[in-house]
Order: structure tokens, then sequence, then C-alpha cells
């Protein structure tokens, strides 16, 4: 179901099958485990027994006897990190923490933090010569959960650590705390005296693993000229290229990665860990070395997104929410960057809110430096905020959805930040929940709820290029550099049919390698069919001029007389004179040689995304199971230029969603070791714990984009935590302010079991 | 003719050519006997040894360095293992390491013994079911294993071979521990009996997961129930419960008080509690002490419910 406002479209907004597909759905395709090379060997990383630990000694001297072993490496291979802080692509990034992370030094900081790595000519006998290196450990109490690491007393991660306070100093005292931000805006203490109603309430969330299938690999080759050739996935090759050269000092030009298909990311595999680590081990052995996680290494040692702890202070006066007050406290893992600047800056973008303060922590803890996951830092904050709306609306005995309009965000609102929005569409996606088949059918039947709840994310813009060339049988070659998750070599290839009005099948994608295109950010924040779509947007309208140039001289006329329209060149004056794309790509050789277009970007215009969904659980009230009866997820899409896909990123994000609600979590024993670090004890929704989730597509085209596009893929992750929380208070008569909602808490809950 | 190939991991066609897969550190043998009377000889060979049935459960555990052996003796060429049927006395005889898919799959197995379809259908997922044996999961004496309650209620018992002859154990005389059972290194499990069950009786197992499918249980529980001439009183019970206490549990005294009740929620109610007294659970990733105990009591109530239905079609 879709409401539209935009231009009628001849491939935009059609369902093509994707020009990947065939390949990965018979198993052709390549991933980064597929790769094989002439004299590859095998790499092994040893990694930490312990949560917190100096390391005192390394003794690789058992594991290099082992035959079949051709290196080791430790820390003292690598060269002495910098302690700058460098935009790798990925925000700020200390280089001697992404060091430390990649392979410890000094201190371990989490249980399976890489110590130490072994090359052999079979992964069983670098396992086994990895076992034979000793290490040294001076065990040190862990500090696992965010309230206990903000504690004076709480072990530190590091001595030197003070916090950055945003403008001002701090106390100078030691602290896990790594930074604190603050946004604030009217008067909260005038506005919460004038209330109606104020609402004081604590949350919290766990960490929480993206569930990518595939775990991360990386295959590296040192050449003897010096160069370096790494084979892996990744949500952004040059990204691996920019902080590989920084953690082994290359010039990037020395280094080429070659992305391979990923098996899922959603933010996970944005960072590096295995790709130093793997081409040091060939530099001093002299081969290809492949590494490749175990799921216990990826659950253990790679990043998932923060646990959280928030408090929040909402008043409402009549219909309006007049004042939030709020403190969010993320968990960073051993190093800082959680999302918790995100979390605080979205969390009231959905509403037009005058009063308010906003204090964020981010803070280190014993456990794996956290990740990017799916609109990073939003869903826990939005977790809060949209349940405090849903309890202040069924206090005052309004209708959830209809308090949400109210104060809903529109064109001219500023953010807590200050940004102001362009032409947005919050309020759409609010009404058209309203008016959804789902929300005027009515719930019945015991043990039974609806909850609803609304969501925004940013989306990113960031830099893109692509190359377009013209085949002599008329298609065009696509090259661009965003690794293709989600289904972008379609939405791309789509948008440059669109725009040289040629079939979908006309145009080729392929995604590049970092010697082969320019720079191109991560496949991150939703942006590649929105900026890399407007670098191809670029190259479509360089490719139309070229296209008009070459006609002119075949036609004999001149340019001025001639427009590109419908897949062709067309004189004005004589409606006979007309040459289709194919024929002028096929002289081009005659004209003045090949036909190229380029686009480069940094995209300006981001279209924000919002999205407001309804939830039917139903709870069994003796083991506290609940079952989602029905989802329908609103979203404002800008342009569904592929709505297939559109609507499974929608339907992939709430199950995401519904997972981190109701049984996903890290469960760790107090020494730090995570005990549930596999697919069958971390608990994601499968396929028969999900109904069919309903979309409905709200077009209300972004501004920035020629095609309207905005970015689809985070935001659905956004509401469901918070829909599904309110639907089982309606069902059960009880507030769960914790994630996750599983069984057990539910039955804690409502039968008072301790 | 004994196959024997040295390797140096795990027989790679068990696990496909991947070899980046976490792997055992140390080297076994793999031997694939033909006979009982040779898997008998590999056992008294003096090397430790492992036996090799779906490996759903084995394999895991080499992979993740929580068991070694020098030798892994596959049992699924020795045909008396994968063969199963009914005796002429109405027995169901299962060979050891049968697949449960093939098991459920049977018509005449789901009509005669349904509670143990209900367990060997919710066993992992087809892939898992196509490989795994009842044999490896009771042997593998996981508290939470699936079948080890249905099997308790329906009076199973187990036939234990080994090279100086054969003898009989109910199957709950089959657990120690968590992990542990109660066979001699000399022994393996030839053949799991299910008698034929009374008349006018009825079982039922169940499980308590927080999905739908693909997990281990939080708690389960098995009833048999048997009803008098008329259908109104209670002539016997079995309850047995799975995954709250070191090993599956049977829970005598919440049956033996429903003996002469008339069945239905009241009588149930009480086995139910009573049944809970029983459990001794542990909390970990999966659930906590409290919550099981009260799942022991709420799926006891709910698999009674399920046997007396079946009780009452049987009649
Ligand atoms: C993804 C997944 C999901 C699973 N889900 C479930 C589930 O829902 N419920 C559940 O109960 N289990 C589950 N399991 C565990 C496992 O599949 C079962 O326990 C299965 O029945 C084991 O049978 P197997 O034939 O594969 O045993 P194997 O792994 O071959 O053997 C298991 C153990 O028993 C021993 N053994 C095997 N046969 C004999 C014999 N004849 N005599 C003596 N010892 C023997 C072996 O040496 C080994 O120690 C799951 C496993 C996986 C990998």
């Amino acid at each position: 179901m879709a409401a539209t406002e935009h231009p009628s479209y001849k491939v935009i907004g059609t369902r093509p099958v994707r020009p990947d597909g065939v390949e990965k759905v018979t198993g052709k395709a390549q991933y980064g485990a597929d790769v094989r090379l002439p004299g590859m060997i095998h790499g092994k990383i040893l990694r930490s027994p312990h949560a917190h630990a100096r390391v005192l000694s390394i003794d690789t001297s058992e594991a290099e006897k082992v035959p079949g072993v051709m290196a080791v490496v430790t820390r003292a291979d690598f060269p002495v990190a910098e302690d700058v802080v460098q935009d790798l692509g990925e925000g700020a990034v200390s280089v001697k923490e992404l060091s430390d992370n990649v392979l410890a030094s000094d201190k371990v900081l989490y249980r399976g933090h890489a110590v130490a790595a072994v090359a052999a000519t079979s992964p069983h006998i670098a396992e086994e010569a990895a076992g034979r290196i000793r290490v040294e450990y001076a065990v040190l109490p862990p500090v696992l959960a965010v309230r206990d690491a903000m504690r004076e007393d709480a072990p530190l991660l590091d001595e030197q650590r003070v916090t950055k306070e945003m403008g001002g100093q701090g106390s100078g005292r030691p602290s896990n705390v790594a930074s604190h931000l603050r946004f604030a805006g009217g008067d909260v203490e005038a506005a919460f005296a004038a209330a109606d109603e104020v609402v004081e309430r604590e949350f919290t969330t766990k960490m929480v693993h993206q569930g990518y299938i595939e775990p991360q690999n990386s295959t590296a080759s040192w050449n003897a000229d010096g160069t370096l050739t790494i084979w892996t996935s990744t949500q952004g090759a040059f990204v691996v290229r920019s902080q590989v050269a920084e953690v082994l000092r290359l010039p990037v030009s020395q280094i080429r990665v070659i992305p391979m298909e990923i098996g899922g990311g959603f933010g996970g595999k944005i960072p590096i860990y295995l790709d130093p680590v793997a081409a040091l081990l060939s530099k001093k052995s002299g081969r290809p070395v492949k590494i490749v996680m175990s799921r216990t290494d990826v659950f253990e040692a790679t990043g998932p997104t923060s646990g959280s702890y928030i408090r929040m202070k909402m008043a409402r006066k009549d219909d309006r929410i007049t004042a939030v007050q709020a403190t969010l406290a993320y968990e960073a893992g051993a190093y800082p960057g959680s999302a918790v600047g995100a979390g605080a800056m979205t969390m009231l973008s959905p509403y037009n809110i005058e009063n308010f303060v906003i204090d964020a922590y981010d803070v280190c803890v014993n456990k794996p430096k956290t990740s990017a996951y799916r609109a990073p830092g939003a869903p826990a904050a939005a977790f809060a905020t949209e349940q405090m709306i849903d309890e202040l609306a069924k206090n005052a005995k309004l209708d959830p959805l209809e308090l949400r309009l109210k104060n809903s965000a529109h064109e001219g609102t500023r953010m807590v930040n200050g940004a102001v929005f362009p032409r947005i569409g919050a309020e759409e996606t609010v009404r058209a929940a309203l008016t959804s088949p789902h929300y005027r059918s009515p719930i019945e039947g015991p043990n039974r709820g609806r909850g609803v709840a609304s969501g925004f994310w940013f989306n990113a813009g960031l830099q893109s290029s692509v190359v377009a060339s013209a085949n002599s049988d008329g298609t065009v070659n696509l090259i661009e550099g965003s690794t293709d998750i989600g289904g972008t070599r379609a939405s791309l290839a789509m948008q440059l049919a669109e725009t040289l009005g040629l079939p979908f099948e006309a145009v080729r994608p392929t995604v590049a390698d970092t010697d082969s295109i320019s720079y191109n950010d991560v496949t991150g924040g939703s942006r590649v069919t929105f900026a890399s779509g407007l670098a191809v947007y670029e190259a479509g309208q360089e490719l139309r001029k070229e296209m008009v140039r070459r006609a002119a001289k075949l036609l004999g006329v001149d340019e001025a007389e001639l427009v590109y329209e419908d897949g062709g060149v067309q004189s004005t004056r004589d409606a006979t004179k007309r040459l289709r794309f194919s024929e002028i790509a096929a002289k081009a050789g005659q004209t003045g040689g090949p036909i190229a277009g380029k686009g480069a970007v940094q995209a300006r215009g981001v279209g924000a995304a919002f999205g407001t969904h309804v939830v039917d659980v139903e709870v069994d009230p003796e083991t506290g199971k609940v079952q989602i009866l029905r989802y329908t997820a609103v979203q404002d899409v800008g342009t569904a230029v592929h709505p297939s896909y559109v609507e499974g990123q929608i339907q992939g994000g709430v199950a995401q969603g519904v997972g981190w609600a109701l049984n996903e979590e890290y469960y760790y024993d107090e020494s730090g070791r995570l005990l549930n670090a596999s697919y069958l004890d971390y608990r994601m929704p499968t396929a028969l714990d999900l109904p069919l989730i309903e979309t409905v597509l709200v077009e209300v085209p972004n501004p920035g984009h020629p095609y309207g596009v905005r970015g689809v893929g985070e935001v659905p992750i956004v509401p469901p935590l918070a829909a599904v929380a309110n639907a089982i208070a309606e069902a059960t008569g009880h507030r769960f302010r914790d994630l996750p909602i599983s069984p057990r808490r539910i039955m804690e809950e409502t039968q008072g079991l301790a | 003719m004994i196959d024997r190939a040295r390797v140096t991991a795990q027989p790679v066609a068990l696990l496909g050519p991947n070899p980046t897969l976490r792997m055992p550190v140390e080297a076994f043998d793999y031997v694939a006997p033909r006979s009982l009377a040779e898997a008998y000889a590999h056992l008294g060979n003096g090397r430790t040894s492992l036996l090799l049935a779906g490996g759903t459960d084995v394999i895991v555990q080499l992979r993740e360095g929580r068991k070694r052996c020098d030798q892994l003796i596959d049992l699924k060429h020795i045909p008396e293992l994968m063969r199963f049927g009914f005796a002429p006395d109405g027995t169901l005889e299962v060979g050891a390491a049968a697949p449960l898919a093939a098991l459920y799959e049977d018509a005449e197995v789901l009509r005669r013994v349904p509670a143990l379809v209900d367990a060997a259908s919710i066993i992992g997922g087809t892939a898992i079911q196509s490989r795994a044996s009842l044999g490896g999961n009771l042997c593998n004496a996981s508290p939470a294993a699936d079948s080890s309650a249905a099997l308790m209620v329906l009076g199973a018992r187990l036939l234990i071979g080994s090279a100086s002859g054969t003898r009989e154990l109910p199957v709950e005389e089959l657990f120690a521990g968590p992990g542990v059972n109660t066979l001699q290194p000399s022994e393996l499990l030839v053949q799991v009996r299910i008698p034929p069950q009374p008349p006018r009786s009825g079982a039922f197992y169940l499980r308590f997961i927080p999905r739908n499918e693909m997990d281990i249980a939080v708690a389960s529980a098995g009833a048999r129930l048997e009803l008098n001439a008329t259908g109104d009183r209670i002539e016997g019970a079995r309850i047995a419960l799975g995954a709250v206490g070191p090993t599956p549990l049977m829970a005598k005294a919440a049956a033996e008080a429903l003996a002469g009740e008339v069945p239905g929620e009241e009588a149930f109610a009480r086995a139910g509690e009573l049944a809970a007294g029983v459990a001794s659970p542990i909390t970990d990733m999966r659930g906590s002490v409290a919550q099981r105990k009260r799942l022991a009591s709420v799926l006891t109530v709910r698999a009674l419910r399920g046997a007396l239905q079946r009780a009452r079609e049987a009649r």
C-alpha cells in the first residue's frame, strides 16, 4: 500500500530482479570465506580469556616450533601507534585505540580481545600453535554495566582517561566516562512547574548483536614490492584502506582493498579487526594469509550496539508535550565511541518540544568495543521517549497517535541540535497509521494489547563517486564503490536507467575495488541509494550531454537544436531527426571515441526518515511468552525506488527491533564471560516468530534529491522496541522499562517471582 | 573389514570441505564398524572412544574442545542400530542411531506412540532431525534433551550391549548428571524399547521455549494418564520433567496423587504443584530458578491436558 506525491517515472517504482540475484541464489557469488589463492595459508587469533587484565608477557617460542607454522605476530610487530585522532570514515577514531583493539598492547579490555596470531599451513595447525602461546596476565576486576562503570570507585579501563566535557572543563579525575554532551533549549523548570502532568521513569537496555550471518573475514597478500592487497567482507572498502593504512603506517596508495560480497553487516562490518593482522602475517610468511572468525569470535570480539541506561522526565500540558529532561548513559565497550550522541539527538525528533535538557554520557566497560547497528543509538532512546508518551496519553485518556500528531515535528521544526527540518513526513506517517486498516480494526480477546510508537533517523549523505560508460550495444556499465548490502546495485542502476530513459536491464552495475574508482564512504547511514544515487544522476546528466554532442555530429545539425529525450536524442526542429542511445553508442568510434560520464559528490540535501508502527500482541499469562499477532509499519520513504526492497528493509528492521524487544541480549556472567555466544542461545526471532509484517509506504519526496530519495534502511528499527513494550503494557497491565521483555521478565513481573 | 582413515581433524564429509571452521586441536581416528561385534572390539582396544550417531552433539563438542578422543566410532553402518519397528508383542524397538525424521514420519509410530513424535519432531530443525538419533539425544545426557521426559513417561527401557552381553535398564536410570550417563566405557546403547501402552491411556510431551523453534527447552514435561473403564477416574499416571534439575526427573509424588482422581483441572493443578516440588533448577542464560519451577507446574498441567485428550481419543 502506498500514498504517493511524486511525478510518474518509468523505471523508478518498478520491481525488477536485482542484478546480483542469480549469482547469489545459485551459490556462485564470492564471499570472503571463498577466497583461495595460490600458496595461501591460514591465520588464527589467540584471544584473551579475561575481561580485564594487564598483559605481562607473551612467549611465542613454543608456537613457532609447531611444524607447519609460518608466522606469529604480536603487537610488538606493529608500528608504534600514534595517539592521534583521525577521521577514518567512521567518525573520529583514535589510531592508538584502533590498533589496541586489533591486537592488544599492555592491557586486554574484554574477553575475546585479540592478543596474538599465528599463520600456518592449515587452520588446525594454526589453532594448535595459537594454543601454545604463553601469555602471562595480571587479572583485574572487570566492570560490565554502564552505571557501575560511572561510579567513582569503579575499576578503570584506562587510568589516563578523563571525561571530555563539551565546551567546559571536567573534574580532571580519571574516569570511565569518556565524554559528556548536553543539549538544552527553552526553560524546562518553568514548563515542569506549569504542567498538568509530569512523569519520570528509568529505562535500561542490554548490548545486542546485529545478527548478520557471515562472520568477519580477511585475506591479505603482502607483495614483494611493498604493496598490500586485501580481500574482505566490509561495508566500506575505502574505510578499510584508510584504517589499515593508519594502523600499519602505509600510504593508502599502497593498499588495494577488494570488497567481496557481504553476508550482512547492519553497521557491524564497518570497523576493521582482522585485516592488519592478516597483512602482517602475510608480510612475515611471504604467503597470502586468510583469517575467518568463528561465531564465538564474532560474538565475543566484534562490536555489538550499546547497553544503555536512560532516565527521563516528561511534562504534558493539555495535549502538548511541553518539556523533557533526560539523562542517557551508553556503554561504549572497551574504547570510547558509543552512539549516545545520536541517541540524544534523535530521541525527540519526531516532535516539536520547546523545552529540553538532555545529558549524554559515553561510558567504557569491559565488553567489546561497540560498533554501529542500524540507526545507531536511536532505538534505545526511542524505547524511553515512546513509552513516556504512551503513558502520558493513557493517563490523559488521549489516543496515543492523536497525541503524537498534536506534537508532531514538521517543516521548520528545530531539532535539539539546532538543525531545522526541511520538508519531512513525520505527520504523514502518524496520519497514515491512524487511518490504517490495522489501527482501525478492533483488538479483542484476553491478554492481548496494541501498541504504537514513532521513530526518527537522520540518514547520511557523505561522499560517493561513480563512472558510467556506454557500450557499443547500447548498454551502460555502471562502476560504483559502495558495498551492496540492501539491493543498491539495483537501486542505483534504476536511477541511471531513469536518467537515461533506458530500460533497467540496459544498466550493468559493478562494485569496484579501491584501485578502480575514486573514494566512497561506507554503506551506512541509509545513504547509498540517496548519495550514490546523486552521483549516478550526475553521471547520467554528463552522458546525456555527451550523447547530444555526438548526435549533433552524426546528424550534422547544431547541438542547440537537439534535446535528450526518451532514451535518445531528438531534434526540436525536425521530428524525423532522432537517434536512439544505442545508435549513438554504436558509432562512438566515429564521433570522438568512448562515451563516459562520471559523478562525484559530497552529498547535500539528506532527507530525514520517520516511521510509525502499530503492533498487536498476545501474552501467555502463565509462561510470559509473547506472540506478535499483527504488525504494521508506516514509513515516509521519500520515493520508493524499488518498492520490494524498500518493504524488505522495513520488514528486516522490524524483525530486528522485535528481537531486541523480546529476547535478544548479551548475557554475561560476573567475570565478563558471554554465556550465549551462539545463535542457539542468542535468541533472534525466526520466521516462525513473526507474522507477515505489513508495510505502508508514504512518499513525501526529499527536496534534496532529483528523484526525492530518502534513506529507508535504518529508521524501521527505531519504533519496534517501544511499540512492543506499549502493546505488552496494554496486554498485561504492567509497564516493562528494561529490555529484553523476555518470558522470564514477564513472569517475574506479573507473577511476582523474584 | 573395518574402514579406517587417519584424519587430522574431523572426517571431512561430516563438515563439508570448508577448512576454515573451528577445528579440534588434536587428531583422532575415525572408524566405521559394520557390526556390533566390531564396534565392541573397538570399544575394548584400550583407546579413548567417542561414539558417533548423528553427530549433532558430539561434533559440536569436539569442535569446541569440550570433548576429546583417540577414536570416533561411527555407529551408522551397523544395521541393527539404524532400524526401527514394532515387535509382535507391540513393543516399538528403535535402533539407537536411527534418524529422528525417519521415526516421526512413520505413520504407525505417530498413531501408536504420538508422545514420542511430540519430542522427536521438535529436536532442532529438519536438517538436524535427518541426522540426530534417540540414542544420541539420551546418551548425551543433557537435562534438557527432549526425548528423555517423553520416553520416561512411556516407560521405555534401554537395551545396552557390550562384548560380554546385553542388559536392560529403565530409561530414567541412564542419567547420572549433566552430560554424564551410566554406561560403562565398554558399552553402547543398542535399542530403545517402548512397551505397548496400557489401554485407555494417552501420553503427551511439551517444552517451553521463548521462540517457536530452534531453541533448547527452558523447562519441559511429559505425562501419561491411564483412565478406568468408564473414563471418569484416573487409574495411573506418570510424569517426567526436563531442564529443571541435573538430570531429567520423574515426578513420582505428583503422579501418585492423581491415582483415583477425577481427570480434570483440579487434580491437574495439584499435580502441577507437586511436580514443581521435585524441580531443582539453576539460573542460566536460558532461564531462572523461579521461572523454571513455575514452568514445571504449568507444563505439567498442560502435558496432563494433552495426555487426557489422547486417552479419551484412545477409548
Ligand atoms: C542446531 C541444533 C539444535 C538442536 N536442538 C535440539 C533440541 O531442540 N532438543 C534437543 O533435545 N536437542 C537438540 N540438539 C542436540 C542434538 O541434536 C540432540 O541431542 C540429538 O538427538 C543428538 O543425537 P545425535 O545422533 O546427533 O548424537 P551424537 O552427537 O552422535 O551423540 C551424542 C552423544 O551420545 C553418544 N552416543 C551416541 N550414540 C550412542 C550409543 N548408541 N550408545 C552410547 N552412546 C552414544 C555420543 O558419543 C555422544 O556423546 C540440537 C543440536 C543442534 C546442533
